[in-house]
């Protein structure tokens, strides 16, 4: 088993705010991320497929192809948008590293048909990323 | 939308700056020497360690986190940063006095002192010592 990976950046704005808790219990969880004016991030998205290169072409996937469905799905779903505002995938959630990587596994999966996805890796900045891997994947490559 | 269940982790990064010596001393001079090389330097040597840590759980529907990072933050700088850093690993962190702390071993030590977080499970620590060098450790 080989395991790809592809690097992508993207810049977004998104506040943390959840409507059913006080405006108090908001600042208290939330902090500074719960500005209503909102706050941004240079995303960095990691994807990982994982399968056995082709006998004839020698890859796993074609990356010309991933780097395509990387701009269709993610890309210009988010990039320079506001994540709360512009992305109806995640409508009614907070768009946490956690929430925004499980949306873009949801997005990929079905795209990526050569190779399998194997994890999603999305750091906010360079301290803090969210990892996502189907449930049971074994190796955390 | 994909039906299959998700493993999701949080990664979070955090740097302390110490000082270690590599020295075991059961062993010969001439063999500390031999084994460890310029980390047997009797005065020391220092490092700036970045400790990766990535811990599993459900996300939280109202907050979107799998763990409240002030919650992480705050006992991972209790457990580990605050005793750790610029200190002497040796001389200041009492499991390092019989116990040669090279990287294997902080990164062992760091995931025995993290693995109680009480919000989220701890899946993995991995400690950078220089650029080039890194550990991880999953506790098995």
């Amino acid at each position: 088993m080989v395991y790809l990976t592809r690097k992508i950046e993207f810049s977004a704005s998104h506040v943390y705010h959840n409507p059913t808790l006080s405006p108090r219990e908001n600042k208290r969880i939330f902090g500074k991320c719960n500005n209503p004016h909102g706050h941004g991030h240079n995303y960095s998205l990691e994807v990982t497929v994982a399968g056995e290169p082709d006998p004839v072409t020698g890859m796993v996937l074609d990356l010309k192809e991933l780097k395509e469905i990387l701009e269709r799905e993610v890309m210009q779903r988010m990039d320079h948008r506001h994540l709360n505002k512009e992305v109806p995938e995640l409508k009614g959630q907070i768009p946490t590293c956690e929430n925004i990587a499980r949306v873009i596994w949801n997005l990929l999966d079905p795209k990526i048909t050569q190779g399998k996805l194997h994890r999603v890796r999305l750091y906010e900045n360079s301290d803090l990323f969210a990892d996502c891997y189907r449930d049971g994947a074994g190796a955390r490559v | 939308m994909s039906k299959e269940t998700l493993h999701i982790e949080l990664g979070r990064r955090y740097r302390f700056s110490a000082s270690h010596r590599l020295h075991n001393s059961k062993l010969s001079d001439k063999e500390n020497n031999r084994v460890y090389g310029k980390c047997n330097n009797p005065f020391g040597h220092g490092h700036n360690y970045t400790v990766e840590i990535r811990v599993s759980g459900k996300i939280n529907r109202d907050t979107g986190m799998i763990s409240n990072l002030a919650d992480l933050d705050k006992f991972v700088n209790e457990k580990v940063i605050e005793p750790f850093d610029h200190r002497s690993l040796n001389e200041e962190v009492a499991e390092f006095r019989n116990t040669v702390p090279t990287t294997e071993i902080l990164c062992i030590e760091i995931f025995k002192r993290l693995k109680t977080f009480p919000h989220a499970k701890l899946e993995a620590v991995r400690v950078v010592e220089t650029s080039n060098n890194s550990f991880e450790y999953a506790g098995n």
